[in-house]
């Protein structure tokens, strides 16, 4: 009787370790950083998605399909934000990895949030699907 | 005396069986622990995007205009 009630013990915290893997590590200071700084730079970029001279890209970046859609005083400066913000996202997807104790969790994590991204995009907005750009 | 030596029998035989159970019990424990660890939590990184994706964009707080699904404005 002894037995089975330590095998039922262990079913018990058998479950409860399951539970807890519900869940990703998404409250590190690096990645809160991160998404503060993504979060600050999508005022700027928003208008450019929905002009349709940015695109999200599917593997988790962006990218300026269009520049002609931008101004061309504003051009330089559209490149540099895009840079930044693949720079963030980049080390987004590396560091979520990293505070879960799977760097090699790195390749998958980035295309969840591709297919994230480009799911809950605006309508209007370009997403690229199998090297070609679609409108939503 | 018979008796006596049945028991005596099981008092043998019986512990190692037990710690045997324990020790399989334990090992499949360990076993699923390691399993889950491998494997990709595809549904707990989906989650985990989504509530990034939400501060990024804003969509949550409702100051923003989420998504506007084909509704056009008068």
């Amino acid at each position: 009787m002894k037995t089975v009630h330590r095998i039922v013990l262990l079913c018990v915290m058998y479950a409860g370790a399951v539970w807890a893997q519900g869940n990703l590590e998404i409250n590190t200071p690096a990645i809160s950083q991160l998404r503060d700084a993504m979060q600050a730079r999508h005022a700027q970029l928003a208008p450019h998605y929905a002009s349709g001279a940015l695109g999200l890209t599917a593997d988790g970046r962006i990218a300026l399909r269009d520049a002609n859609a931008v101004p061309l005083a504003q051009r330089q400066a559209v490149q540099g934000l895009v840079a930044q913000e693949n720079g963030d996202r980049d080390a987004l997807y590396r560091e979520i990895a990293r505070a879960n104790g799977h760097p090699e969790w790195e390749a998958d994590i980035r295309s969840t949030f591709a297919q994230r991204w480009i799911g809950r995009a605006q309508s209007g907005w370009y997403v690229q699907s199998g090297g070609q750009w679609s409108r939503k | 005396m018979n008796r006596s030596h049945t028991y005596k029998a099981l008092a043998r035989r019986s512990p190692p069986r037990r710690s045997m159970a324990i020790v399989l019990a334990a090992s499949a424990v360990l076993s699923g622990c390691v399993t889950i660890n491998i494997y990709f939590p595809a549904a707990a990184a989906e989650k985990a995007a989504d509530r990034i994706i939400d501060e990024v964009w804003q969509l949550k707080n409702g100051s923003q205009t989420p998504a506007i699904p084909e509704g056009k404005q008068p």
